[in-house]
């Protein structure tokens, strides 16, 4: 199978795979890359498992052709934590049970982050919102809600001091 | 399968490396999802990176909308203000960051709620090669196009002319039981109105024979009643996961009561 060498910038750092042509970018990310926090739900849009922000802006790695990359800057939600440091979403969702499996975090957390990058204090809807994409199958979702809400509050905390 | 991927920097490029067995890239959420599961048709994947794609401007007769503009950049733009409530029905904000207008335009029901809107406004669908189609005629035959869609003109209703209203079974993310654009001219008493369903057929339709029935009828009771005995006609539900057909023609007739006199859908 042809191979396509694929340059971008994963968490920060350079990266460059050769990836199988038509890969989509979910695959390159865990195969090639050996970043294995996006997880692969449905592979077809429906589940927001394998969000990732690309650019700063939040996608879905399933159905983005690797291809398209090029370039590009992908963040996963390894790109949140520094070191034994947790993101505050990271940090609220662990210590507000939004976790239960935690195969659908990765991708909540990236939509969570996708909504606080752009709107520091959402209401209760606009949180629904964001994570309207992303299934969950373990907390009914409140946890989560409550969790983003959370981390809202500590990183607007952090904003003014 | 091993799959091909070019990359064109202008759609003319692009348009002319057409051919069977390939597919156009616009966001990739029919395309990509078709590979991932490979039993796709096509093993060649054709892309542009032409930022003309992502034009949204005014021009005399309406605005012109590019087939690379995303839903969420029908969002974020304030000309395109009126489809925002379309474009934010379609998927969750990743999917709205990827899906595109002209990819709306392929695709197959119960998705392709914003191509639904566009059949109401009566918007003109430009095609790559420069040929301009009305988009019911566009979709009359798209099971049989091979061309590319370069950008789509869209005539800016008046304010408050424009409805639409998308029915699911899940909010604020689901996938279409059906949905309803009405384009309703004329304020008091309506004139030329446009209905367009989506997921009511193959591709979105139009419902000609209750259009016919709202002309210099007033939005109450009384004034829609014949747009409601009639708006069936012409419709072609299938079942699917979501629905069956009788469901889908049962409760058309509710939704389309409720988005003409302003009720909540």
């Amino acid at each position: 199978m042809p191979k396509t060498p694929i340059r971008f910038t994963l968490n920060g750092a350079e990266t460059g795979v050769f990836a199988n042509s038509g890969a989509n970018l979910l695959d390159v990310l865990r195969r090639e890359a050996g970043d294995l926090t996006p997880k692969q739900g449905c592979a077809q849009g429906g589940c927001g498992a394998c969000s990732v922000m690309i650019d700063g802006e939040l996608h879905l790695a399933c159905l983005t052709l690797a291809e398209t990359a090029e370039g590009r800057r992908i963040d996963t939600v390894a790109s949140l934590e520094t070191g034994a440091r947790l993101h505050p979403l990271q940090k609220a969702f662990a210590e507000g049970f939004a976790a239960q499996c935690g195969f659908c975090s990765p991708g909540m957390i990236m939509a969570a982050k996708a909504l606080l990058d752009t709107t520091p204090n959402p209401t209760r809807e606009q949180v629904a919102e964001a994570i309207s994409g992303n299934l969950c199958r373990c907390t009914g979702y409140e946890p989560i809600i409550n969790a983003i809400l959370t981390a809202a509050a500590e990183l607007r905390g952090r904003g003014a001091a | 399968m091993s799959i091909t991927v070019e990359t064109y920097p202008t759609l003319r490029e692009a348009a002319s490396a057409m051919r069977d067995g390939t597919r156009f890239l616009g966001g990739g959420t029919m395309v990509v999802r078709g590979l991932n599961f490979g039993a796709q048709t096509y093993d060649r994947v054709v892309r542009s990176t032409d930022a003309a794609l992502r034009d949204i401007r005014s021009d005399g007769t309406g605005l012109h909308i590019g087939a690379g503009v995303t839903m969420a950049q029908i969002m974020q733009t304030a000309s395109t203000d009126f489809l925002a409530p379309v474009a934010r029905a379609v998927g969750g904000p990743a999917v709205r960051n990827m899906a595109t207008v002209g990819g709306n335009l392929f695709a197959r029901a119960p998705y392709g709620d914003f191509g639904t809107a566009l059949l109401a406004l009566d918007a003109t669908v430009q095609m790559a090669d420069g040929q301009s189609l009305a988009i019911e005629t566009f979709y009359a035959h798209r099971a049989g196009s091979r061309g590319l869609v370069a950008a789509v003109t869209v005539p800016r209703p008046a304010s408050g002319a424009f409805r639409f209203a998308k029915i699911t079974r899940t909010r604020p993310k689901g996938a279409s039981l059906l949905c309803i654009a009405a384009h309703l001219p004329g304020g008091t008493r309506i004139s030329g109105a446009r209905l367009a369903f989506g997921a009511m057929g193959p591709t979105p339709l139009r419902a000609k024979e209750a259009e016919a029935a709202l002309d210099g009828a007033a939005l109450d009771p009384a004034g829609i009643q014949r747009a409601l005995d009639t708006c069936l006609n012409g419709l072609d539900p299938q079942d699917d996961a979501l629905a069956s057909a009788w469901y889908r023609r049962a409760v058309a007739p509710v939704h389309l009561r409720r988005l003409l006199l302003g009720e909540e859908t």
